[in-house]
């Protein structure tokens, strides 16, 4: 982030947009006072109330773009609280203050429960919970409802508006869904990736999004099949996925829908053969099953290269993916593992870096990336391999209007050289643009 | 920073003060170590038999029982960490069910007590292997007479002194020269940038 | 393997109800007097008195029981077997000092035992910061990195999938085995010094060192339980004394 002049009054809202990779987290995070000055270099000046940001904590309610690594305490309900014991509010006002900030965000999960067994968009919604029961003068939200069903996006702009509404707060979000902040927020701000920041001017709408060229295709031959599969956590008494059917064929894309907790990732996860279900069964095709040792054993058992050969996945938190310590690495670990030659990989990996705007940052450390970037790379790592399936979840969250439309355009791709692709997704525009069948699980587990 | 290039790689943090991420990694570490020593703890006592002949040779396993007193400053680089790593990790072995019991939470004060002592002797202003070897050396000693008071009443003076000086090889080689390898393998992954021991290189 | 990791009770037991600080104290004592005394009689009596107290914290079931116990009855042998063998003592008073030691170490651990399977850390940070005005910042620390040991074993169930997903494996060659153990350890320690670093930003973010004295969501009160409690401690602690001298067994480990 370089030469960004911005100022933003008491009580305005403000929408911050711009390319994944400008720089938005980190000019977030500096209003909040969080970079640490030692950690880079600093030009410039930056105050909030006319002091140092770090001196304004406690007025600060923030939520950062990575759900995983915010919450503090084992039990919900304890962990919304932590905000309001550190700005010293009295016990007997706390839990009130609690149970309506796990309202405002429809967490209906229960103050007790543990923090460790959630779902990524639960998870969201209780950091922003976090974030809102304080009642701060500042808040700065990253990229809030990227993980949230649209039941919940709507629910918490809802629930952001109103904690801004008497104007006594004032709001900094940072989303790549510009339309849907148009109406709420008084100003956009958009910071380009050169350096500097441009106002957008009352009345501006965004680019339309570019949607590839669609080639239908007839249902191919079956590749992978559940049948009845679903999963219990042990030690959990209400299963994360209900015994569930799928069909996965060549040259069609999967859609998977519905609210956050219904077990959309815990399905993809079977799928993938990462985990075996705990009832039912994940069938592969025959064409999947050529080559293997031991045709007749499930995914689940198939060894690791045998399995990333033929099934790629992309996790939910980008993050759990990563296994090297440079992005170039991290492409051509896959197909070497599973066979290629040193060549071929790097072949594979070049190509992927440039198309997904990755080629500048080859020799990065993955963790060091942004959100946005973290997702691109996570979805290259499993095309890389060229498997038959390909199993993603929320492949897209986090991307600006270009790098949008160019992983759908990646993905159309797969889907034209005879692929089957599974999408978990909140993501209503992907599904229009790719899917040919839509799978909708059920009310989430555990919710009255 | 320019400045921050020309800074010695073993130097001092800006300031003494504890920042969260001080404490919060302390304690991770301290953890995560607190799970190796229940493991290790496990482990020692199956293979306790393998020393039937010669039982100071336990000794020689000690060197990992006093990681934490020594990679834990050479990260955090704070005046009590040591202390502070020592004593969540041990409070966590203890917890997870030792056969040390909660006798290990004194051990894990006095050892990173003892760890101290080789970074206080520089003012906690040098991080580098002087330090980091005396840290081991010193807690290496403190946990032998531990020992003795505790476990070995029976042994005599010669069985003593040959464990002593196994218990304190151990730890120079494990602690401090394993622990600044740890140290630096840590660095080189880059998930030390928040602190002084990630940053500066020359 | 990620059973013992579990820290505290699932549910509260009825030990539950004792005040974290005054169980510390009731521990603090026994261990004291326990490292004293070097004879047999005392941690005999102390021990009984801990097994009874084994149901109150919820451990009934031999198997739980010996799923917290097992490390501690393992070394309790081994330290047994090799005070016997290479003691300056032969014979009875060879296997008497052995016992003594065997016995005293189980009823050292035991405490500690009893203390994690009925106390929830956060009760306990809670405690310690407001009864023994323990620095909230370096008490909530600890509890923060405390919630990541069981996360630990689920980081390292993904760490695992995701090698899993990328074509990493051993197969049956055990040295290619040992190498991706030590790995995935680092993977995970690096992961976790991530994780705190974060973790550590937004406790920040939420004002957790601002400077303003926090207050308590939860509470911690002391009631006349936990100073019966601790005096049941320091009673035990002087008959089981007693009881060692009326014996004539009483023999202090520093004389
Ligand atoms: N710790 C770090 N070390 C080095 N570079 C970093 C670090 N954190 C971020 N960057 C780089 O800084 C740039 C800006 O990152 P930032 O996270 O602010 O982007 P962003 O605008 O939020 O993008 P996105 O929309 O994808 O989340 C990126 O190119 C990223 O690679
Ligand atoms: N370790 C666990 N133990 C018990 N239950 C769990 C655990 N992890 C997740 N769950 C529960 O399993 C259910 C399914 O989780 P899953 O992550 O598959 O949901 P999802 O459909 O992907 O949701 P999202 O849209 O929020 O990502 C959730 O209700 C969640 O609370
Ligand atoms: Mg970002
Ligand atoms: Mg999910």
């Amino acid at each position: 982030m370089r030469d960004v002049d911005l100022a933003v009054l008491p009580g305005e809202r403000v929408l911050l947009t711009g390319a994944s990779g400008a720089g938005k987290s980190t000019l977030l995070r500096a209003l909040g006072g969080l970079l640490e000055p030692e950690s880079g270099d600093v030009a410039g000046e930056l105050t909030v109330d006319g002091d140092a940001p770090d001196r304004r904590r406690q007025r600060v309610g923030m939520v950062f773009q990575d759900p995983d690594s915010q919450l503090v305490m084992t039990r919900a309900g304890d962990d919304v609280a932590f905000g309001l014991e550190n700005t010293g509010t009295p016990p007997e006002l706390i839990w009130p203050a609690v149970d309506t900030a796990l309202d405002a965000v429809g967490f209906t999960l229960g103050r007790d429960r543990a923090t460790a067994a959630l779902s990524g968009g639960q998870k969201q919604r209780l950091v922003l919970a976090g974030a809102l029961a304080p009642r701060p003068g500042l808040l700065l939200l990253d990229e809030p409802t990227a993980q949230l069903d649209p039941e919940g996006t709507a629910l918490v702009r809802a629930a952001v508006v109103r904690a801004v509404a008497d104007r006594s707060a004032t709001l900094v979000v940072v989303d790549h869904d510009v339309e849907a902040w148009l109406p709420l927020v008084d100003r956009v701000v958009e910071l380009l990736p050169g350096g500097g920041a441009a106002e957008h001017p009352a009345g501006w709408r965004p680019a339309p999004l570019r949607l590839p060229a669609r080639h239908p295709h007839p249902p191919g031959e079956q590749l992978l099949a559940a049948v009845g599969a679903g999963y219990t956590h042990r030690g959990s008494d209400r299963p994360a996925l209900a015994p569930t059917d799928v069909v996965l064929r060549a040259g069609r894309t999967l859609a998977v829908t519905g609210p956050n907790g219904t077990g959309k990732s815990t399905l993809a996860l079977l799928l993938a053969g990462l985990r075996a279900p705990t009832v039912g069964e994940v069938v592969p095709g025959a064409a999947l099953t050529a080559g293997l040792r031991h045709p007749d054993r499930p995914p689940a058992r198939w060894r690791a290269g045998e399995l990333a050969r033929r099934i790629g996945t992309v996790f939910q938190q980008p993050e759990h993916q990563f296994l090297t310590g440079r992005v170039r690495d991290e492409l051509s670990l896959g197909p070497l593992r599973s066979g290629a030659g040193a060549a071929e990989a790097h072949a594979a990996a070049e190509e992927l870096l440039d198309r997904l705007g990755l080629a500048p940052l080859a020799d990065a450390n993955p963790f060091t990336l942004s959100g946005g970037q973290q997702r691109r790379l996570s979805v290259a790592t499993a095309l890389a391999t060229r498997p038959r399936v390909l199993v993603l979840d929320e492949p897209t969250f986090g991307q600006d209007r270009e790098t949008w439309a160019e992983l759908v355009a990646l993905l159309a791709e797969q889907q034209d050289d005879e692929r089957a692709l599974c999408l978990v997704t909140h993501d209503a525009a992907v599904v229009s643009a790719l899917a040919d069948d839509v799978l909708t699980l059920g009310r989430p587990v555990g919710v009255g | 920073m320019a400045a921050q290039a020309v800074r010695p790689s073993d130097a001092a943090p800006a300031t003494p003060r504890w920042r969260t991420v001080d404490i919060v990694v302390t304690a991770v570490l301290g953890v995560a170590f607190g799970v190796v020593f229940w493991a290790w703890s496990l482990l020692s006592s199956a293979v306790a038999p393998a020393f039937a002949a010669f039982p100071p040779g336990q000794a020689v396993l000690y060197g990992v029982w006093l990681l934490a007193a020594v990679v834990i400053p050479l990260i955090v680089r704070k005046p009590g960490a040591a202390l502070f790593g020592e004593l969540i990790g041990a409070t966590v072995e203890a917890l997870l069910g030792s056969h040390f019991g909660s006798l290990v939470i004194l051990y894990g004060l006095l050892q990173g007590a003892a760890a101290e002592l080789g970074f206080a002797l520089f003012r906690y202003k040098r991080f580098g292997w002087l330090q980091a070897l005396l840290a081991a050396a010193f807690a290496g000693v403190a946990a032998a007479v531990l020992d003795f008071v505790n476990y070995y009443p029976d042994w005599t003076g010669g069985w003593k002194t040959t464990y002593l000086l196994l218990v304190v090889a151990s730890t120079v080689a494990v602690a401090g020269v394993g622990g600044m390898a740890l140290t630096r393998a840590l660095a080189a992954s880059g998930a030390l940038s928040s602190f002084a021991s990630g940053r500066t290189r020359v | 393997m990620s059973a013992p990791l579990s820290l505290g009770p699932a549910r509260p037991v009825p030990l539950s109800a004792v005040n974290p600080v005054a169980q510390l104290t009731a521990v603090v004592v026994v261990t004291v007097v326990l490292l004293i005394c070097g004879d047999l009689v005392t941690p005999l009596v102390v021990l009984a008195a801990e097994l009874a107290l084994l149901p109150a914290a919820g451990l009934t079931r031999p198997a739980d029981i010996a799923r917290r116990t097992w490390p501690l009855l393992l070394s309790a042998a081994g330290i047994t077997w090799v005070n016997v063998a290479f003691g300056s003592l032969d014979g009875a008073a060879a296997w008497q000092s052995g016992a003594t030691w065997g016995v005293r170490v189980i009823a050292l651990a035991l405490p500690g035992v009893l203390l994690v399977a009925s106390t929830d850390p956060v009760r306990l940070a809670d405690a310690l910061t407001l009864h023994w005005r323990v620095s909230t910042r370096f008490g909530y620390g600890a509890l923060a990195a405390l919630r990541l040991v069981p996360l630990l074993a689920t980081e390292w169930e993904s760490i695992r999938l995701a090698r899993r997903a990328r074509g990493v494996d051993a197969g049956r060659n055990p040295v290619a085995g040992a190498r991706l153990l030590a790995g995935t350890a680092f993977t995970l320690l690096v992961g976790a010094l991530r994780r705190a670093t974060r973790l550590a930003t937004a406790m920040d973010a939420r004002g957790f060192d601002s400077g303003v004295a926090r207050s308590n969501a939860r509470g911690s009160v002391l009631r006349p339980l936990d100073g019966w409690f601790v005096a049941g401690a320091v009673l035990l602690c002087a008959a089981a004394v007693t009881a060692s001298v009326l014996t004539g067994a009483w023999h202090p480990v520093f004389s």
